[in-house]
């Protein structure tokens, strides 16, 4: 009907211009149409283009509408509550919910719209108990558990002396630990000596060697120190699964353990009966694996911190791994004291892998049995 | 001197994010560190509140006091700035941080800490004021030339206050008194064991 309506108003115009309008090129019209239309089509010239013909009311055009139907509103209608004045919104005081939340626990938490959702944690109170662990409780605990650990065995080496072989050295040795052992004991044993004093200087080195050789330096030993703790985790862990595969089944905890508790330990007159390893070396054999595995897990947690995107976690997984380290440390103090001065031919066992046989039979008397009886069955097999 | 601190009157915050934008284009923060943020707590739903976020500069900063190389000091304005030629990238400053405010890129294979970064109140770090160094490692130095930090400073609806202590104090107070409400100043319980009652 418009389009009609305009064809009839365009009828006096120039054939161009009226196929502009009509946007319909007729048959005989070049497909390249003049940039410029001919003077006096709808330049202000001659031509009263696009004018109406009269200037009477135009008819309306249509039928009659239909009549339209408001949509009634539901009955019963519900009465629109007055919004809530702008000064009593929220109602949220900032030092009330921060005293509650120091009080209680708990973060303060909102959305943010950067990538790092983990922002969204506006105050976590929990930092503090943090920082209570690591400026006191793990220095004061961690202090006391180690010095301590050397004050007992340096008391016991004074007082009571090393652990002598009764029976004097035989002379013979029996095969104790192969070489595939011995290097894993010694891949383990190095790298946790080397984590734990990188680790103590993270926890200790503050106060007592940055005073001591500058800022600077301290800052150099402790870049390096970290990256070392880092790689050495690495044969730390494979030794100790390694150690799981070798020496799992000799550390199965038996009967013979408990009378060799029953009967006092190594505090006990005589040497009381032991497999390969006595109930003693069972338990730090049980402690080094599931310590370990505690703290190497939350050490590469603490490692790579897109692993953990949460504070809260890795605060327990610093509580974990600190913890568990400095009890570790205790125990390989003993450990080490126990298989060096403390015991007379318990260190050649690692060293060469052999122990005098008057030692074998006095500490572990099971397992010389067990190795005699396999001697004299591999023996009487190869007559 | 001054006790320069940060205050943001959540009843003012639009959360437009300009002063996140500001602050990682004055200093040139790299791609997935902001030392500035805004939290909107309870969003979309009735009453609730932006706050924008940074460090807050804390008296008894807990960051100082865990860090294990001692990499943190104070300015005679009370802010507390690090050099980062000793951090070591441990993370343990953002264990302690009630506020989230240390950020680290990403490093290595891992993805493991780099040296850590904040907000510098715009004071840059220890080296000399406003050199290319300073500016590399910690961005411009604004309190060295006489300015006020960038976030503040041009904060639309002026939701964000930096300057003296005190006096930004008194500025909220005021609004308070004439508006009749307000939510307090968010992590000054926290950060300065002081709260502003509304």
């Amino acid at each position: 009907m418009m389009r009609l309506l305009a064809a009839l108003l365009l009828l006096p115009l120039s054939g161009a211009l009226a196929q502009q309008q009509s946007g319909e090129p007729s048959g005989g019209a070049p497909s390249v149409q003049s940039a410029a239309p001919e003077v006096g089509a709808g330049r202000g010239g001659t031509g009263n283009a696009n004018q109406p013909a009269s200037s009477d009311p135009q008819s309306v055009t249509g039928g009659p509408r239909p009549e339209r139907v408001a949509p009634k509103p539901r009955v019963p209608v519900e009465p629109i509550t007055a919004p809530v004045p702008y000064s009593a919104r929220g109602g949220v005081e900032a030092g009330a919910l921060e005293a509650q939340h120091a009080e209680k626990g708990g973060v303060i938490s909102g959305a943010v719209s950067i990538p790092n959702q983990a922002a969204g944690i506006l105050i976590q109170p929990e930092g503090r108990d943090w920082r209570g662990f690591r400026t006191r409780i793990l220095s004061i605990a961690g202090a006391v558990i180690l010095l301590g650990t050397v004050f007992i065995l340096a008391g016991l080496y004074l007082l009571r002396g090393p652990q002598r072989i009764d029976a004097g050295r035989s002379g013979r040795t029996i095969h104790r630990y192969g070489v595939f052992e011995r290097m894993n004991h010694w891949m383990v044993a190095v790298s946790f000596v080397l984590l734990g004093l990188t680790g103590l200087n993270i926890t200790f080195g503050r106060a007592v060697l940055r005073p001591v050789i500058g800022a600077e330096a301290f800052t150099a030993l402790t870049w390096t120190g970290q990256a070392v703790h880092q790689f050495l985790s690495f044969p730390f862990v494979i030794g100790l699964l390694a150690m799981v595969v070798l020496w799992l089944r000799d550390n199965l905890p038996s009967k013979v353990d408990v009378a060799w508790v029953k009967a006092g330990g190594p505090m006990a007159k005589g040497h009381p009966p032991a497999g390969r390893f006595n109930a003693a070396q069972k338990a730090l054999y049980w402690f080094v694996v599931g310590g370990g595995i505690l703290a190497s897990v939350s050490g590469y947690l603490l490692m790579a911190p897109g692993l953990l995107d949460n504070v809260t976690s890795q605060q327990w997984a610093h509580v974990v791994h600190g913890l568990m380290a400095m009890v570790m440390m205790a125990a390989i103090i003993g450990h080490i004291y126990i298989g060096t001065i403390g015991t007379e031919g318990a260190f050649e066992a690692m060293a060469t892998g052999q122990v005098d046989y008057n030692y074998a039979r006095e500490h572990h008397s099971l397992w010389v049995d067990d190795r005699l009886a396999e001697a004299r069955r591999t023996a009487v097999g190869a007559d | 001197m001054a006790r320069m601190k940060f205050l943001c009157d959540s009843d003012r915050c639009i959360e437009c994010n300009a002063c996140v934008t500001a602050c990682k284009n004055e200093h040139e923060v790299p791609w997935g560190i902001n030392r500035r943020r805004v939290v909107t707590i309870g969003d979309g739903k009735p009453g609730e509140r932006s706050i924008s976020m940074a460090c807050m500069h804390c008296t008894d900063a807990p960051c100082a006091a865990v860090c294990p190389v001692a990499c943190f000091y104070g300015t005679e304005d009370g802010l507390v700035l690090h050099d980062k030629d000793l951090c070591i990238g441990c993370g343990y400053c953002f264990y302690a941080c009630p506020f989230g405010a240390p950020q680290y890129p990403r490093v290595g294979n891992f993805g493991g800490r780099g040296k850590m970064d904040k907000c510098t109140y715009c004071a840059g770090g220890p080296q000399q004021d406003n050199s290319a160094v300073e500016y590399m490692q910690y961005g411009s130095n604004r309190i060295a030339e006489g300015k006020l930090p960038l976030c503040a400073e041009m904060c639309s609806t002026k939701a964000l206050l930096a300057g003296d202590g005190e006096i930004i104090a008194s500025i909220y107070k005021e609004r308070v008194q004439q508006r009749g409400y307000g939510s307090g100043a968010w992590g000054w319980r926290t950060a300065y064991k002081e709260e502003l009652p509304a």
